[in-house]
């Protein structure tokens, strides 16, 4: 086994000095040193889209992502995202539609679905669909999920002229 | 939807002023799963708890033949590798049978492997170290050696005489046979004007839940009790079977139930590394944690379906379907499971077959086979996707045979609305159905004839569209008939706890769980709306055997029917001991007063009385003021299970409308109908989330999942990116109707609705894809329908 790296990076604004393996990936890091559980491990081969997290603001999958490779980044897990406010409106929409049923998935799905929304402000539903459609659901069908993105969509279009 | 209350406004719960009852009310708690908050098993640590990683089979049937473990047991960090044989100083096996399935055998199974394995996954031994990561670097320099035994996998050739058994004490390879011959079947097909055969072809395929199964169990040996945290849907099962396997009293077994990532039936049922896991506790006397990594979710959590179904249909030229007949084989694996067995799914397709429909001319034969690969056992909507493809194609053949329009001809069978009750000739018995209203709502809802117009249209094209219809009964709210019958110690009644606190809240224990269903909000809008308390104010407790009453969890579509009865028939209890104390306290009689909007009114006219916050403040704090002889109860338990009814059957139609692209294969799902009919909605939302997840996960079953196995018993194509889900891309928008035929058995009136959708989901679009390939002659009655089955039966390919 080789030896621990030295990384220091910022998770949700927060600066972190670390130790560790070169092996561990990212999700492992985030849930295992720092108890950041809201990232989730589905399938730890990069198909699911539960541990998906932000990095130096493009969403990745942190099973697929070294921790070592965050050194100097800036890492974004549901946490930080709900604690900021920044997709309270997306959280409110999804209680509204109750597009979450386990709610596995809704971590990664959240991030997915705010990287969609601050890329495009009026996405249709078959580009909601597409952009999320490395998330993997098993509880709603995503329908429910579609709708909740497509109603946060149109209000912020709303909002910003 | 309607209920004239017998004496308004006492009770009845559904027309009560401000009711939660039949609205669309967002669940509570969901905050905590949107903000990375929630406490899945997997999250979860203890201290001194240690990670167990299972040295699992590579293959299918193999003697044990050696094994050396001493270089991994030095390496840091490992605590201990324990073989099947040393775990079973604290565990004893187990065999899945079931008394009332007559016949249905299976062997010993332990929790770990000793001398034999005999599918590809099983464990073989358990590996314990500091952290999962360890335990993975130690299992890899484990070795054993093995010696290849011959596998049987072909389910159709695991009864022949040159093919080896299994199990030899048993004799052969057959688990379970179950003949049915109702009616005068041979008359029937004797009397019809055309008979039209087909062979059924459905893939083995599994749950793949996003959080795969999860366990940390915890022995505390100065208490000589063990707490379970699993991800369960019945935490009295495991609680009950891991204290008889173990040696433990049901109260030395607390099981405690968090966040499930999913479940779906995956997490109905004891795997055998779950039981290693427990018993790896009780033997290292410390935490043991396993989460399973999605190779071996494939490997070992059950597989479903896996069947190949002969059936038969003779048809009068008008339409009128004189009888069914099937012959139904699956293999289940090497054992039977436990303790639910894996007889049920065969047994429930011998019900079903021809379910909505008049005939009473049926004849079935169902085989259940031992096979060397993983075990089999039951998933959301347990022998329905078969029952309702075999019958619902047939149907469909029928009527293309005589050149008759789907719709008509299920119009001309479909048991009429107003013949209940009545009982299916497998001798089921159907309290009150809607097959024609459903069907007359589906047809409206999805603009029929203007399809069908359209359809023709865009043949001219030469694009293939097709419509598919499936018309289904689903088996809900099952009383002990399921189980308690043959001896399983699974509990069909389910109780709620219902107390009012000291500022007037309400807190509720129910026995039924919460896998992201709605259970807690159901709940909490039954006791908030009979109480007359808002639903901010109730809480709901769920999932811990040390504080919620007995009773069977959430399965078989139970929760609302069962647990949402106890709810509502323990918060009237609670209602009238909190009028009772009002009455005292106001110098009034409980007739004339009512509860609503969180305090005590005037049954007359809703004056604000006394507010149950300080009513509670006086029951609690100052009992020295109420009247003598008053001692209030403001807690009350109730129970519930079905008795009239072993089973509430609802029912449904579900329509697909679909492309098919005749020379890649592909199909295109354009869009997908359901009217269903469970009875009293409880929250119209949840209902239709739920149908709509189950027939995402029946469209799955339809087009792509699919457990690959080779002739070895290896399964190849176990991930996520060889075996296919339906992601979001792929995947339809579904419109949900309603029609509601409330149980009487219930003053709720409430059926299950959880596996409807997936029941029904696979028929429609097979109908659907054979339809649209009408003009080419090609009949398809094999899911998934891939391109290559697609382009095959084009002769394409």
């Amino acid at each position: 086994m080789t030896a621990a790296l030295s990384i220091s990076l910022h998770v949700n604004g927060e600066r972190i000095d670390a130790q560790v393996l070169p092996r561990l990936n990212l999700a492992d890091f985030l849930r295992e040193q720092l108890k950041l559980t809201g990232t989730h491990v589905g399938c730890e081969h990069g198909v699911c889209g539960a541990c998906t997290v932000r990095v130096n603001g493009e969403i990745v999958r942190a099973c697929l992502m070294l921790a070592a490779q965050t050194h100097g980044a800036s890492v974004e897990t549901i946490e930080g995202l709900a604690d900021s406010g920044e997709i309270a409106d997306l959280q409110a929409a999804f209680r509204d539609r109750n597009a979450l049923q386990c709610g596995f998935c809704t971590p990664g799905m959240l991030i997915a679905a705010q990287d969609l929304l601050k890329q495009e402000t009026e996405p249709d539903r078959e580009r909601i669909r597409e952009h999320l459609s490395g998330n993997y659901c098993r509880c709603t069908g995503y329908q429910a999920i579609i709708d909740a993105v497509e109603t946060t969509a149109r209000a912020r279009a709303g909002r910003t002229p | 939807m309607t209920s004239t209350p017998a004496n308004p406004p006492t009770l009845s719960v559904l027309d009560r002023p401000n009711s939660y009852i039949g609205k669309v009310v967002p669940r509570p708690n969901l905050d905590r799963l949107m903000q990375g908050r929630g406490l899945y098993v997997s999250d979860m640590e203890l201290p001194r708890m240690a990670h167990v990683v299972f040295l699992r089979s590579p293959h299918a049937h193999a003697k044990i033949v050696g094994m050396n473990a001493g270089a991994a047991k030095r390496m840091p960090g490992v605590i201990a590798i324990v073989t099947g044989e040393e775990l079973a100083s604290v565990i004893t096996p187990w065999v899945g049978v079931l008394s009332h399935l007559k016949g249905l055998k299976s062997a010993p199974q332990h929790a770990i492997a000793i001398d034999r394995v005999c599918w590809q996954g099983e464990a073989v031994a358990a590996v314990v170290a500091v952290s999962r990561a360890v335990a993975e670097d130690a299992a890899e320099i484990v070795t054993v050696e093995y010696r290849e035994l011959e596998a049987v996998t072909d389910m159709r050739t695991a009864l022949d005489p040159q093919t080896p058994v299994i199990h030899p004490s048993l004799g052969d390879n057959l688990a379970f046979e179950r003949n049915l011959d109702a009616g005068a079947v041979d008359a029937a097909f004797a009397g019809s004007d055309e008979i039209v055969e087909a062979d059924f072809v459905f893939g083995r395929h599994t749950g793949v839940t996003l959080e795969p199964r999860a366990v940390v169990a915890d022995w505390n040996a100065a208490e000589a009790r063990l707490t379970i945290y699993q991800g369960t849907q019945a935490p009295h099962m495991v609680q009950n079977i891991a204290a008889l396997h173990l040696g433990l009293e049901e109260s030395q077994v607390r099981v405690v139930c968090k966040d499930v990532g999913g479940s779906f039936g995956i997490k109905v049922h004891i795997y055998a590394d779950e039981m290693a896991t427990y018993a790896l506790s009780k033997l290292l006397r410390r935490p043991i944690k396993f989460v399973a990594d999605r190779v071996e979710s494939f490997n070992t959590d059950i597989h479903a379906r896996d069947h190949r179904c002969r059936g038969r249909i003779g048809v009068k030229r008008d339409g009128t379907i004189m009888g069914f007949e099937i012959d139904d084989l699956t293999g289940i694996g090497p054992y039977s499971m436990y303790p639910r067995t894996s007889a049920i799914e065969a047994n429930q397709v011998v019900n079903l077959v021809g379910g909505p429909y008049v005939t009473k001319n049926y004849r079935a034969r169902a085989r259940v086979v031992f096979q060397n690969k993983n075990v089999m056992c039951q998933y959301r909507a347990v022998g329905h996707p078969i029952a309702c493809s075999v019958t619902e194609g047939l149907v469909d053949l029928a009527a293309s045979r005589i050149g008759m329009d789907p719709v008509e001809i299920r119009r001309r069978n479909l048991i009429a609305d107003d013949a209940y009750p009545c009982a299916s000739p497998s001798g089921l018995r159907f309290e009150l159905l809607s097959h024609h209203a459903t069907l007359n709502k589906l047809m409206a809802m999805m603009d029929y004839d203007a399809l069908r117009a359209k359809q023709a249209v865009l043949r001219k094209k030469n694009i293939h569209r097709g419509i598919g219809i499936a018309s289904f009964i689903e088996v809900t709210n099952p009383s002990a008939a399921f189980y308690g019958v043959g001896g399983a110690r699974i509990s069909s009644q389910d109780g709620v706890a219902v107390r009012l606190d000291a500022q007037g809240a309400v807190i509720c224990q129910t026995s039924i769980t919460e896998q992201g269903q709605g259970s807690e909000s159901l709940t909490a809008q039954i006791v908030g709306s009979v109480l007359g308390v808002s639903m901010a104010r109730v809480r709901v407790i769920s999932g811990d055997t040390d504080h919620t009453p007995y009773g069977g969890g959430t399965w078989a579509s139970r929760g609302a029917g069962i647990g949402g009865e106890a709810a509502l028939q323990a918060a009237k209890s609670l209602r009238k001991n909190i009028l009772d104390v009002a009455a005292a306290i106001l110098q009034s009689s409980p007739a004339e007063l009512d509860i609503a909007n969180n305090a005590v009114v005037n049954a007359s006219d809703g004056t604000p009385r006394i507010e149950l916050r300080e009513l509670a403040r006086i029951v609690y704090f100052r009992p020295d003021t109420l009247p003598p002889g008053i001692q209030p109860e403001l807690m009350a338990t109730r129970h519930f299970v079905p008795r009239e009814y072993p089973f509430a059957f609802t029912n449904g139609v579900q329509a697909s409308w679909l492309e098919v692209d005749t020379d890649t294969g592909f199909v295109k799902l354009l869009r997908h109908w359901v009217v269903e009919d469970c009875g009293t909605l409880i929250n119209p939302q949840l209902v239709d989330e739920q149908i709509r997840g189950g027939v995402v996960q029946g469209l799955g079953a339809a087009l792509f999942e699919k457990c690959i196995y080779d002739d070895r018993g290896q399964l190849t194509n176990a991930n996520m990116a060889d075996y296919l889900v339906p992601m979001s891309g792929e995947m339809p928008d579904i419109d949900v109707g309603h029609v509601a035929s409330p149980t009487a058995e219930t003053e709720l009136g409430a059926k299950g609705a959880g596996e409807a959708g997936t029941a029904g989901a696979a028929a429609a679009v097979a109908n659907a894809v054979n339809d649209a390939l009408r003009p080419f002659g090609a009949t398809i009655t094999e899911i998934p329908l891939t391109p290559q089955v697609i382009l095959t039966a084009l002769k394409r390919i």
